[in-house]
């Protein structure tokens, strides 16, 4: 009982500092990233009394955007504006953030791990409903946008709030409609066991991942996962040329860096997603529970361990890989305009989410009857 | 469910209600409103009613609710001070609060003892029982419930157009387009034969 109440808090611990680290780390690609996409230089200034300077180290704008901007961040005067709802609007941005950390439970961060007697599934929590939890939480993560918005007592930030959230619901149905095609497909709601059913080849070399199955509905989870993290080119809710800032106008100081952190934990979870249901989760090509498979007979045995390490660090090596893209489809495309944005959710992904999923059931009766 | 548990999430629930009804700011009350659901969900899955729970947050506290909030925020309804003063009001709600009183009364009465309370399927709350006495035992139910959802989404859209003018669609006269192909002898034509 102890130890799995131990066995249970490490794993909360190690997933919540992930994806803060790989936020922040984020927050470093997004800016020195945007910099070599359009070819200028970026961050290089900031060093610690000269240090890195004297020794001739590389300056890569670590210091700028890890240290420097979040300490800036969060030491500036927390503004709040006259005739705000200052309870609702102190709330919003933790209403926005929880419900993005907490869905980060169900991510399958490798098969099992055994230690001593104890085996450890290494999914935070393993909910045999995970699809459903992730659907439940994403619905809940409109409040604090649109709350934000509502309390700040402006018209910009109401006007964002609003487009924040009807774009929200609106792209809520392609991507839930894209993760009932998978539940179809997988056959069980639980994250885990859609990981396990990824395992093996097709036709001696080829991984079984969900990809190959389901192509239609990556495509579907990539764009309506990428409207609700409400980043460019679907960043109607900010709109900075029309609304200010949109829904965090009347924010500053730690309040806005929470929303930031929002924006930047969506893009991990929305990565998290796609290389679970379509890209093998931890699972690495030929690699079984007793080592390496590789096409033409050899066999590789390897401990428990270090296949249980080969599949955790696969498993965020793929969700950084999707992260990355993410930021570089951000900085590639212009804004939607907003009836843009609406035709291709209401009549692009949503009818081929329906036909997908129609298809799809129509399959696994066929094939599995 | 272990009893304090129960009793915390009951209070939250019971808070909640009376945020609803006891706040004067709509905004405010849409948000008590979905608190009490979440928290229903969440009883649901200590019950042991794991996808119900889930679908509970889901439908109403992911979907309706936010809907709610949508349409507060679209209508700009603010706070009414003078709401539940009129007497005529004041006597239907106390009617109706009695009669639900009642109801609840005979339910708590007929509860069955907890010797007489059978234990649960194993498979109970997961989502293959669930579909299964969904898709078998209540199929017609089933059906005819979602067939009413289509009617009242029709007969919402009906209404709502009945009273929009006429959607024409509007073709362009090529003669008075402001996008019409300049003259030869604009400066853009210039330009783009340069």
């Amino acid at each position: 009982m102890t130890a799995e109440l131990v066995i249970g808090a490490i794993k909360a611990l190690v997933i919540v500092m992930l994806v803060l680290g790989l936020t922040t780390l984020m927050l470093w690609f997004e800016r020195k990233g945007a910099a070599l996409i359009q070819d200028r230089i970026g961050a290089n200034r900031a060093d610690i009394f000269g240090i890195g300077k004297r020794f001739g180290l590389p300056n890569f704008g670590i210091i700028n955007t890890v240290l420097a901007d979040p300490i800036k961040m969060f030491t500036k005067e927390d503004f709040v504006p006259d005739g705000a709802d200052r309870f609702l609007h102190a709330l919003a941005p933790f209403l926005a953030l929880f419900p993005v950390l907490i869905t980060f439970a169900v991510a399958p961060m490798g098969d099992i791990l055994q230690v001593g007697s104890h085996t450890i599934d290494l999914q935070p929590a393993n909910l045999n409903v995970g699809a459903l939890y992730v659907l439940a939480t994403i619905g809940i993560g409109v409040y604090g946008i649109a709350l934000g918005g509502w309390a700040s007592n402006n018209r910009w930030a109401m006007l964002g709030g609003i487009r924040a959230s009807a774009q929200m619901i609106s792209y809520e149905i392609a991507m839930s409609l894209a993760i009932i095609a998978v539940v179809v497909c997988y056959g069980t709601l639980d994250l885990q066991e859609m990981c396990r059913s990824q395992g093996g080849v097709w036709f001696g070399f080829l991984p079984r991942w969900g990809i190959l199955l389901q192509p239609v509905s990556f495509v579907i989870l990539l764009i309506a996962g990428m409207a609700e993290s409400k980043r460019v080119p679907f960043d109607l809710p900010e709109g900075e040329s029309e609304l200010v800032a949109g829904y965090f106008t009347e924010y500053s100081g730690g309040k806005q860096a929470v929303f930031m952190m929002t924006d930047f934990a969506e893009v991990l979870l929305v990565s998290v997603l796609i290389v679970t249901f379509f890209f093998g989760g931890w699972q690495v090509p030929w690699l079984a529970r007793d080592g390496f498979h590789f096409p033409g007979g050899t066999h590789l045995g390897l401990p428990n361990l270090v296949v249980a390490l080969f599949e955790f660090v696969a498993f965020w090596v793929k969700v950084v890989i999707f992260c990355l893209f993410q930021i570089l489809i951000r900085w590639t495309l212009p804004r939607f305009r907003y009836d843009q944005l609406m035709r291709l959710g209401w009549k692009g992904l949503v009818p081929l989410g329906l036909i997908n999923l129609v298809v799809t059931a129509f399959v696994v009766v066929v094939a599995g009857g | 469910m272990p009893i304090g548990i129960f009793a915390f999430l009951a209070a939250l629930a019971l808070i909640g209600a009376f945020g609803v009804i006891l706040q004067s700011n709509p905004v405010h009350c849409v948000l008590a409103l979905a608190l009490v659901l979440m928290d229903l969900g969440v009883i649901f899955m200590g019950l042991g009613a794991v996808t119900v729970g889930f679908l509970q947050i889901v439908v109403y506290v992911g979907a309706i609710m936010v809907l709610f909030l949508f349409i507060i925020f679209l209508l700009n309804i603010q706070a009414d001070p003078g709401a539940g003063l009129h007497l005529g009001l004041k006597l239907f709600g106390s009617i109706a609060a009695a009669a639900m009183a009642a109801e609840f009364a005979v339910i708590v009465v007929r509860t069955p003892k907890i010797s007489q309370i059978r234990t649960l399927p194993v498979d109970f709350g997961t989502v293959a029982a669930l579909a299964r006495s969904l898709f078998t035992d209540y199929l017609v139910a089933f059906e005819v419930t979602s067939v009413l959802l289509l009617a009242a989404i029709v007969g919402a859209i009906a209404l709502a157009r009945r009273f929009a003018p006429p959607l024409m669609l509007v073709v362009p006269d090529p003669s008075r387009s402001t996008l019409a192909t300049p003259p030869p002898d604009a400066p853009n034509a210039e330009r783009k034969s340069a």
